[in-house]
């Protein structure tokens, strides 16, 4: 019992040390910028004394450790400050955005995983043939595409020269601001809302970055799946489970895929969180009003909150998705439960 | 005749040509049990491999007979093969720590092994197991039968391994240094365990291990491998009148407290062995 | 070492000196890699990159710079091989400068990168520890921000431009390379020839850097070889955000930005510099794979 203790409190110490990194990262982001955030919150023309004001008000003129202990304090009280572009609070901005970020990465973190894990599987299963060559290249191939890259091709050719699919965008404007807000997922909201078509329309808009992003960390999963999956099979149990007489489909799915689904718990995580950071690019290219499309607008305005914001929060989310991965480990693994 | 093995070669493609691991081994065995005794590298275990066809995939094996059960392995299918495996011969590994699946309950993996060849419901299956386990003479089967292969012995393991080998009454017990990785304390008990079971079951047993008087204890006949050879096949009672140099070289190596040694003579080798 | 280079020689199975094991081990592993057809597909293509971007002036038709605006976005002909961008500029001499722009900047990343890494690893693997368990939580702070978001904050907060996207990709690609080097250092720092070593005398010093540092190498060099690939994306993509190489600058990522908005009437001028980029990584990651299971046997 005492030896629980001692790890959950060794787990505790971590994972306060990493979110002291992360935030101390964030707020060095926040203070190197060579634009004075004073001008960029009051803007140039503005007289001497309303910047020196402004200074004071934002506690600029305090000692760094003083104002990074502000920092922190404002941070436990859930404050991230406010955006000088929409002139909300982050913490509001953010809960707005984020659903939409959200939606997309949870499809195609499970379009990724329905295809990629099957895929890896059958490339160790086929290791050395012409199948397994196949499946490296596509997943290679995954890996090399720029996601903006593939996001234009993709829309040039199905919605602009096929007209299959819809444009860029969440949604048809004729849908705009119909739905009530309830989860921030449109889908989902849709649903709730009883309104089919709003949920169609929802859904056609998401094929696209959704498969985009599922072939991006599918190519991971696929690799990472197949690197396990051959270790498994060299495993002894395999050879018991084969001199048992069963049909290779059990010895693959029953007896040598278990032992690999405990790895992957933690590879879906990582993809996951990955997912985020191919967010940023494919909500460029698809005008989709998430978080990464916040962060690329905020950084280019030199608008610091939402830039340390955002990036606190996608770090909050990986720390958090390891820890998941972990707990889930620890209880699919009979050996370390 | 259960098993009829003639000429069997196994070789690897290398990146300077092909190695042969096992180059021309012959033996008949039916129902009684055959000790295959050899060094590390002599093909022993790839020779047992063969005959279950669980070789990896990169193996070549050429023989002018090789029948189990009247069915030649060279040509069946891989149904067939299945039929054969488990049901016809049992396959007993060397570690209980890495042949268990590790993420499996023991009494899953038992009662598997059992549903697959017998067929009936779950419930049936792992009644069945409970059942095997206490025939291998394991205290308390139903608790065993709900823990994982690491929260066990290493003894314990290969009891669980047997009785999952034993379950759907096989007529040939392959054991491939069964006894290896456990305590020197438990070795003799778990042979003697095997050896009851065989002998009660009528089944054929093949022993590989590196141990000569081991096997010569448990034994009818052995057979002594060399660098993927045949060097000598006798009975067990016989194992003194051993004619082959190699066989002779193996006991005098061992030291004995009625005749003792002043120094134990060193194993030598002749290259002549491996003509013909 | 005065025996010819005779394949013989080479692949003698008891080799007479060191220098002949060691070539011999290299020749196995040239070998290897020349019977994987993608990763010889991968070589060729990186080999080609290489010279094209260093002999980009002497192939080039036109200055990449000079704008010609009234023949803009022209189509691919014999005068603009793959056509000309949206100021009237030759997209094929912009291709090839901007190569020059890439390698230069991968080149960049993984000098600094590199031995940072397995300076850190070595050290963090070799000593234990605290000093293990400090570095390692810096890594773990690193690692909790994807590259791009981490590395797009940086660039933000230093000033758009090749040498903080540089910086940035560097200071958020360097923590993997000291997980792998640690991983390597704990699996021989307690082996034999290293106790060995310690018995004679050797200080740690020189026990890191001439017997373990060298056995960290391989995996180093699969993975250095396998991230290039994403060095590349994520330099293109900084330039495609408008955070990497500025615009008057040839580097694809940019250019790609530039031109987004001429998708659906001239194709070409993005999907060009989109096909370099993908071209360069996807040849870095053949090629990585290739090495991967020839020098790295276990990951296979």
């Amino acid at each position: 019992m005492t030896k629980r203790l001692n790890a959950l409190a060794g787990l505790l110490a971590s994972v306060g040390l990493t979110l002291l990194g992360l935030v101390i990262i964030t707020f060095l982001i926040g203070r190197v910028m060579p634009i004075d955030p004073v001008i960029a919150a009051v803007g140039d023309n503005a007289p001497q004394e309303v910047v020196e004001r402004a200074r004071l008000e934002m506690g600029l003129d305090q000692p760094i450790l003083m104002q990074f202990f502000h920092y922190v304090v404002q941070l436990l009280h859930g404050d991230l400050g406010r955006s000088i572009l929409t002139k909300n609070p982050v913490i509001s901005d953010i809960a707005r955005y984020f659903p939409a970020t959200l939606e997309l990465a949870t499809a195609a973190v499970i379009v990724a995983a329905l295809i990629g894990i099957p895929l890896g599987v059958w490339a160790a299963v086929k290791q050395g043939t012409w199948i397994d060559q196949a499946i490296r290249v596509v997943c290679l191939a995954g890996h090399s595409l720029p996601v903006f890259v593939l996001a234009m091709i993709s829309l040039l050719v199905f919605y602009a020269a096929l007209g299959i699919a819809p444009g860029p965008g969440r949604q048809d404007i004729v849908f705009q601001d119909m739905i009530p807000h309830v989860t921030g997922l449109l889908t989902v909201d849709s649903i709730i809302a009883g309104d089919w078509d709003a949920f169609w329309d929802a859904l056609a808009h998401m094929v696209q970055p959704v498969c985009i992003l599922a072939y991006f960390s599918m190519a991971y999963i696929t690799r990472m799946t197949r690197a396990f999956m051959l270790d498994a099979l060299r495993g002894e149990y395999v050879i018991t489970a084969r001199a048992k007489g069963l049909s290779s489909m059990s010895v693959i799915w029953i007896h040598a895929f278990p032992n690999v689904g405990v790895q992957l718990v933690t590879v879906l995580a990582l993809t996951y969180a990955g997912l985020l950071e191919g967010a940023v690019v494919t909500e460029t290219v698809f005008s989709w009003p998430g978080l990464g499309q916040y962060l690329t607008v905020s950084l280019m305005n030199a608008d610091m909150n939402p830039v340390m914001g955002a990036t606190l929060l996608v770090g909050l989310v990986y720390v958090g998705l390891n820890l998941l991965a972990d707990a889930v480990y620890r209880q699919l693994d009979p050996r370390v439960r | 005749m259960l098993v009829d093995i003639q000429n069997l070669r196994v070789s690897f493609a290398t990146r300077t040509g092909t190695f042969e691991a096992v180059r021309g081994v012959s033996f008949q065995i039916g129902t009684e049990k055959l000790g295959i005794v050899g060094e590390s590298g002599s093909g022993k275990s790839l020779t047992a491999r063969a005959l279950m066809r669980l070789l990896p995939q990169n193996a070549r094996i050429t023989a002018d007979r090789l029948s189990f059960d009247g069915v030649d392995i060279l040509k069946a299918d891989e149904r067939a093969m299945r039929g054969l495996r488990g049901k016809r011969a049992g396959f007993i590994l060397q570690d209980p720590k890495y042949s268990l699946n590790p993420v499996m309950t023991i009494g899953r993996q038992v009662a598997e092994s059992w549903r697959q060849h017998k067929g009936g419901s779950r419930k049936e299956a792992l009644e069945a197991a409970v059942d095997l386990l206490d025939q291998v003479r394991i205290r308390d089967p139903r608790r065993v039968c709900d823990l994982y292969p690491h929260e066990v012995s290493g003894g314990m393991g290969q009891r669980v391994m047997i009785a999952m080998m034993l379950a759907p009454d096989p007529a040939l017990l392959i054991a491939d240094e069964p006894t290896s990785a456990l305590d020197a304390t438990v070795q003799a008990e778990i042979l003697r365990l095997m050896e009851d079971l065989v002998s009660k079951r009528g089944m054929g047993l093949i022993l590989i291990s590196h141990d000569l008087p081991l096997v010569s204890h448990f034994c009818d006949r052995v057979a002594v491998m060399y660098s993927g050879r045949v060097m000598e096949e006798l009975s067990a009672g016989t194992l003194a009148q051993a004619k082959h140099p190699y066989t002779k070289g193996l006991l005098n190596c061992l030291p004995s407290l009625t005749h003792p040694k002043p120094r134990l003579p060193v194993l030598s080798r002749d290259a002549a062995w491996l003509q013909s | 070492m005065s025996a010819s280079f005779s394949r013989a020689w080479l692949l003698d199975e008891t080799p007479a000196s060191r220098s002949q094991a060691a070539w011999g081990r290299r020749y196995r592993a040239w070998l290897d890699l020349r019977s994987n057809p993608l990763a010889m597909i991968g070589l060729v293509v990186v080999v080609a990159f290489v010279l094209l971007s260093l002999a980009a002036p002497l192939l080039a038709t036109h200055d990449p710079g000079v704008q010609d605006l009234t023949n803009r976005l022209a189509k691919p002909s014999a005068a603009h091989w793959f056509g000309t961008d949206e100021l009237g500029r030759d997209i094929y001499s912009r291709i090839l400068y901007g190569g020059r722009v890439t390698l230069g900047m991968v080149i960049a990343v993984v000098v600094l990168v590199a031995p940072l890494g397995l300076a850190v690893g070595c050290v963090a693997g070799y000593a234990g520890g605290t000093v293990d368990r400090i570095l390692m939580r810096v890594t773990d702070v690193f690692l909790a921000f994807p590259r791009l978001i981490l590395a797009l904050a940086f660039v933000a907060a230093l000033k758009p431009g090749v040498e903080s996207a540089v910086l940035a990709i560097a200071l958020t690609a360097w923590p993997p390379y000291a997980r792998l080097a640690r991983a390597e250092t704990m699996t021989v720092r307690n082996s034999d020839f290293v106790a060995a070593c310690r018995l004679t005398g050797a200080p740690a010093g020189r026990i890191v850097l001439r017997h373990i540092a060298p056995l960290c190498v391989p995996s180093l060099i699969v993975r250095i070889t396998l991230d290039m690939s994403s060095i590349i994306i994520t330099a293109a993509s900084l330039g495609f955000l408008g955070m990497g190489a500025q615009p008057p600058s040839p580097e694809w990522g940019a250019m790609i930005a530039t031109a987004k908005r001429f998708i659906f009437e001239q194709w070409w001028v993005p999907t060009i510099p989109g096909l370099a980029i993908f071209m360069a990584s996807l040849a870095f990651n053949f090629l990585g794979d290739g090495l991967r299971d020839v020098l790295d046997p276990k990951q296979r």
